[in-house]
């Protein structure tokens, strides 16, 4: 898979491996971020893999664009292929109509059920392409084919925390509450965010995730749980 | 007794910040920190501060507070304003001089004239607890700072220090030139090819306007409109403080601090790390010019930059012994 490599400024290189949403494509950014960490590269802040790039953020008092790219271009040479393990979450959704307030709108559109819709969204395991958008955002896929929808055209000013949302073949779910123009279709009580910790995001960029259906009533048991950091959310290591 | 600010009017948009919350952008949180990192790093100096120390950064109009401390030493950098003191001895004091004041004065700084953000530090700084390594105040996400918060009427903003330091007051060795006129130097891409051929020239050819649209997340400009090749959606990707994006309405917008760390708009070209301060002060209604220059000019001009800061910092500290 070659790479591009794209100045951002002064302060940032994008490495760039394609120009598509694709699982390969994005294993292949996740595996080359893991890389420039572990290398660590004078110079080099911070990493921030994307679907489809890798921004590699640098001090340009400490070092240069050419010599990054360079030393860059040595990884990529050496890269191994091997995927590692990798944490598989299951995150309780609540699908009830109380929680789920673009559900049957996203049943009419798709021309199925409702119980379809959450069938096809809960079975699904998703793969964490990239966080971004706001703090401990994740975007999952791959929806399935027939869940598939645009964007909504007029985007909510305020999209509650914790809301499961679909849109455009990805799945997500609010971390604070913010706007946004994704159908939200359920929601989870817990916490996606935490600037208490020193690993603050739940969700790295290739993680898994598989969304375990809960009644309202166990929504606000692990609501309540979580509020008082008695809950962890059910954690174990896969290589699917 | 530890010393405190009593905020008497907030101002418009009055927040803590230091350099810079480092090392969360994957995990999507912008770095935030100071708009105009030149500024808060001399008013750092002018206290005795080191350049880590939080400071106040004030947006359009700064606030009034009031000491209740012994005394605070403060100075204000990245404007032409002045700090005027309205109790005890009435005055003012020049932006770019640090000064101190005593129990129960009142002090304001009023509108921030030519720029658009400027700096008060205070010796020793705020006392608030870092956030994921840094005190600067994330608004949008409620992180950091005062409660995650800009300053409102009645917050009492505690200081480090009950007390500050007998010595003479320091000036800056030479004006802050605030460069309102100088053209804004970028780096083309990360996607200018998602532009068309004339659209990068008139991108390079026009005055823009900064518009009332100008936050700590982007600023947006007004001007001749930039037309993409193929649609104006790409796959999103990583972005950098000082990306010009430009979304569908053809007309940029220059990323600041407070940025999303990833976005779904091409950005034709980039502003170099040494200029990102002198867009940052740039207030709505003043003209940007763009011009291109390559990675490596830009990088030593941030080292030239750094040198100067450097030295300007020495000397200040000089002063202090003299």
């Amino acid at each position: 898979m070659s790479a591009r490599f794209l100045p951002a400024g002064d302060t940032a290189i994008v490495v760039e491996f394609g120009d598509r949403i694709d699982r390969s494509v994005n294993d292949r950014v996740l595996r080359l971020s893991a890389q420039v960490r572990a290398a660590n590269l004078p110079g080099v802040v911070e990493t921030v893999p994307t679907f489809r790039s890798l921004m590699v953020h640098y001090d340009p008092l400490v070092s240069d664009s050419a010599s990054l790219i360079a030393a860059i271009e040595k990884l990529l040479d050496s890269g191994g292929e091997e995927n590692a393990p990798r944490k598989l979450w299951r995150i309780p959704a609540c699908y009830a109509e109380s929680h789920a307030p673009d559900l049957s709108e996203v049943a009419q559109r798709t021309g199925l059920s409702t119980e379809e819709v959450v069938r096809l969204h809960r079975d699904t395991r998703f793969h964490v392409y990239m966080i971004g958008f706001v703090q401990g955002y994740p975007y999952m896929g791959d929806v399935p084919r027939a869940l598939v929808l645009p964007r909504r055209p007029d985007p909510r000013v305020r999209v509650p925390a914790g809301s499961i949302a679909i849109a455009a073949g990805m799945t997500a779910i609010y971390p604070i509450e913010s706007p946004g123009g994704w159908h939200l279709i359920g929601a989870t009580p817990i916490r996606l965010f935490d600037p208490r910790s020193l690993r603050p995001a739940l969700l790295s960029p290739g993680d898994a995730v598989q969304f375990e259906p809960v009644s309202a009533h166990e929504f606000d048991t692990i609501r309540t749980a979580v509020a008082a950091d008695e809950y962890s959310v059910p954690c174990e290591m896969t290589m699917t | 007794m530890r010393g405190a600010l009593e905020v008497i009017s907030p101002g418009l948009f009055t927040t803590v910040q230091d350099r810079g919350r480092i090392g969360y952008q994957d995990v999507g949180l912008p770095t935030s920190g100071p708009l105009d990192r030149i500024s808060l790093r001399l008013a750092n100096a002018l206290v005795g501060n080191s350049p880590d120390t939080p400071a106040l950064e004030m947006l359009i109009q700064g606030p009034a507070l009031k000491v209740l401390a012994r005394s605070v030493r403060v100075a204000l950098v990245g404007c032409n304003a002045r700090i005027e003191v309205r109790s005890g001895t009435a005055r003012t004091i020049a932006a770019g001089t640090s000064v101190r004041l005593s129990r129960d004065d009142i002090f304001r700084i009023g509108n921030l004239g030519d720029s658009i953000c400027a700096y008060l530090a205070i010796e020793g700084g705020p006392d608030v607890p870092a956030v994921l390594g840094s005190t600067s105040t994330f608004v949008r996400g409620a992180i950091g700072g005062f409660d995650g918060r800009r300053l409102q009427k009645n917050d009492f903003v505690p200081l480090k220090l009950a007390d500050s330091s007998e010595r003479a007051e320091a000036t800056l060795p030479c004006t802050l030139d605030l460069a309102l006129d100088q053209p804004i130097r970028v780096v083309l891409g990360p996607q200018a090819d998602c532009f068309t051929a004339d659209a990068v020239k008139t991108f390079l050819a026009s005055a823009y306007t900064v518009s009332p649209q100008a936050d700590r997340m982007g600023y947006r400009l007004a001007g001749p409109v930039l037309a993409h090749v193929k649609g104006h959606d790409i796959i999103s990707d990583g972005t950098v403080t000082g990306a010009v994006q430009v979304p569908g309405s053809g007309q940029p917008i220059v990323l600041m601090v407070d940025n999303q760390t990833t976005g779904g708009y091409p950005k034709i070209a980039t502003v170099i790390s040494a200029d990102v301060p002198v867009v940052a002060r740039r207030r709505p209604g003043r003209a940007i010019r763009f011009v291109a220059v390559e990675v490596s000019e830009a990088v030593a001009l941030r080292k030239a930059q750094e040198a100067a800061l450097q030295q300007a910092s020495e000397e200040i500290a000089k002063s202090f012994h003299q």
